[in-house]
């Protein structure tokens, strides 16, 4: 029997593992995905250093990393089932069942779905499944491409898919809807993305970025958004373009679209069909979170972390004996964030074994998480550190109970 | 024309790598070591890997990390096997699904 097993080999699974492994603590893995490497596996982007963020290579060194410190990590494997027997975990898997006194829940984030008519077409499919196709597989998902769904990741990805020869025609807006709520607004896109225009190549954009701090003047921007798009990032974005419907009989053959009004609204007699062999669909991430919900820990709906998350407190420890949350299970960050948590869970169970030597070595993985919180060039959203100070007062109202 | 990246201009030229042959719904495609089913056959410019089971209408993948099932297949007579998440083996085959009777639904497809 292992002393931790861990669910997820990405970035915060496999930096808690070879924290704990270093520490003496024998460690498993089991992971879904044929490879290990998580949603490290299609990350590529430069920095704002030039330097590339290759997170096939960070995926290998950590993979590498973990096995030369006895990790066991076994891909293909699905866990179904999480239970509390006597003392310990038990999970239920495709390969059998394991237990352990200590379990990481490490699962990261899933795409949130935006149902657009005609999305069920061949040749439709999540941003990130794009990206896995290209950088992983290496195979082009289509010739010319719509977006549908404008952030920060769908940006990114965008740009990942011109990089690898794959033509993006637009980016462009869902249609309104109960689902899309925000992802359908232009003005709150318009917000979202000044965030991250201190990021842009485009000195003009930077620029600009500052002049529109005022609420008046992003509606300005909005009102008076061109028609033909921006190049932001070198990306066709469209704030005032919403897709319609995607059309095609056997697989895509284009987006019908519209020009909306600020807040959305289709504006009569604008519409367009976009010729595409693909569609990408942008909704955003959220934490993926059934495990830990299924092993019956206490959470907490904070927008600002991307959805609902199990309560655990700065030590990556639920309010459950021995059940531990790292990576974005815990809030949507940047993977060098879920590395950090990953590497604070890690030391934290070798703490609850009373193996951890250095109990400095655990304060000092916890300084590092804000750090890197702090230095991250990406801010996912504007809330992070208030959502995460929320969900620390609650799992500590939950223990105190 | 295969759609591989053969050539990235970050992440580099692929590796030599072995080839496989594998079915699909009874006709042979090739594939490379480490490729998916989705992916050898995306390469292969197939995008239709069932259709539904009700209404007939194609599908493809979705989600492409095992969250969504949208690509299950059968695979050697084992069926709902996600073909994003199932890397192709020699000899390997593959069919997809059609579309199944619905003998209790009012109106339905009762045959």
């Amino acid at each position: 029997m292992n002393d931790v097993l861990v669910i997820g080999a990405g970035p915060a699974g496999l930096s808690a593992a070879i924290a704990a492994a270093r520490q003496g603590l024998s460690v498993k893995i089991v992971d879904e995905f044929y490879r290990p490497g998580g949603r490290l596996l299609g990350q590529l982007h430069e920095e704002p250093d030039g330097v590339w963020w290759n997170g096939l290579a960070e995926a290998a060194r950590l993979d590498q990393e973990a096995r030369a410190l006895g990790v066991n990590i076994s891909c293909g494997v699905s866990v179904y089932d999480i239970a509390r027997c006597d003392d310990r975990w038990r999970i239920s898997t495709t390969e059998g069942e394991w237990e352990s006194s200590l379990l990481l829940i490490a699962t990261g984030a899933s795409e949130a779905a935006v149902p657009v008519p005609g999305w069920t077409l061949p040749g439709v499919m999540s941003i990130g499944a794009a990206q896995v196709m290209t950088n992983v597989q290496r195979v082009r998902v289509g010739k010319k491409g719509v977006v549908i769904g404008v952030n920060i990741l769908s940006v990114a990805i965008a740009r990942e898919l011109q990089l690898a020869g794959v033509h993006v025609e637009q980016l462009i807006l869902p249609p309104l809807s109960e689902v899309s709520g925000k992802a359908g607004r232009p003005h709150e896109i318009m917000r979202s993305l000044l965030r991250v225009a201190h990021l842009a190549p485009s000195p003009v954009i930077r620029l600009g970025s500052k002049l529109m701090g005022s609420a008046w003047m992003q509606r300005l921007a909005v009102a008076f958004f061109p028609s033909k798009g921006v190049r932001m990032w070198d990306m066709p974005i469209h704030l005032r373009t919403a897709a319609l419907e995607i059309v095609g009989t056997s697989q895509v053959e284009g987006v019908r679209t519209a020009r909306v009004t600020p807040e959305g609204l289709p504006i009569p007699g604008t519409e367009q069909l976009i010729p595409a062999d693909f569609v990408c669909i942008a909704g955003g991430l959220s934490p993926l979170a059934e495990l830990a919900a299924i092993a019956g820990c206490p959470f907490a709906y904070v927008p600002a972390l991307g959805g609902h998350v199990p309560l655990h407190d700065e030590y990556m420890k639920t309010p459950l004996p021995g059940l531990y949350v790292a990576g974005n299970i815990t809030g949507i960050e940047s993977a060098k964030v879920a590395m950090s948590q990953g590497t604070v869970a890690g030391l934290s169970m070798a703490q609850a074994s009373g193996l951890l030597a250095d109990d400095s070595l655990l304060s000092q993985a916890q300084l590092q998480v804000k750090r890197v919180r702090q230095n991250a060039t990406i801010q996912f959203h504007p809330d992070i550190a208030a959502g995460r100070e929320l969900v620390g007062q609650m799992a500590a109202a939950w223990t105190a109970r | 024309m295969s759609q591989r990246i053969f050539h990235h201009p970050v992440l580099g030229s692929m590796e030599e790598r072995t080839a496989l042959q594998f079915q699909f719904n009874g006709a042979v495609y090739t594939a490379y070591e480490g490729e998916t089913i989705a992916g050898a056959l995306l390469a292969a410019g197939v995008r239709t890997l069932r259709v539904h089971e009700e209404t007939g209408a194609p599908r493809g993948i979705y989600c492409n990390i095992g969250h969504c099932y949208e690509c299950r297949v059968h695979v050697d007579g084992i069926p709902t096997v996600r073909a994003c998440m199932t890397l192709v083996t020699e000899g390997m085959c593959v069919t997809a699904g059609s579309v199944l009777p619905t003998p209790l639904k009012k109106g339905g497809h009762a045959k």
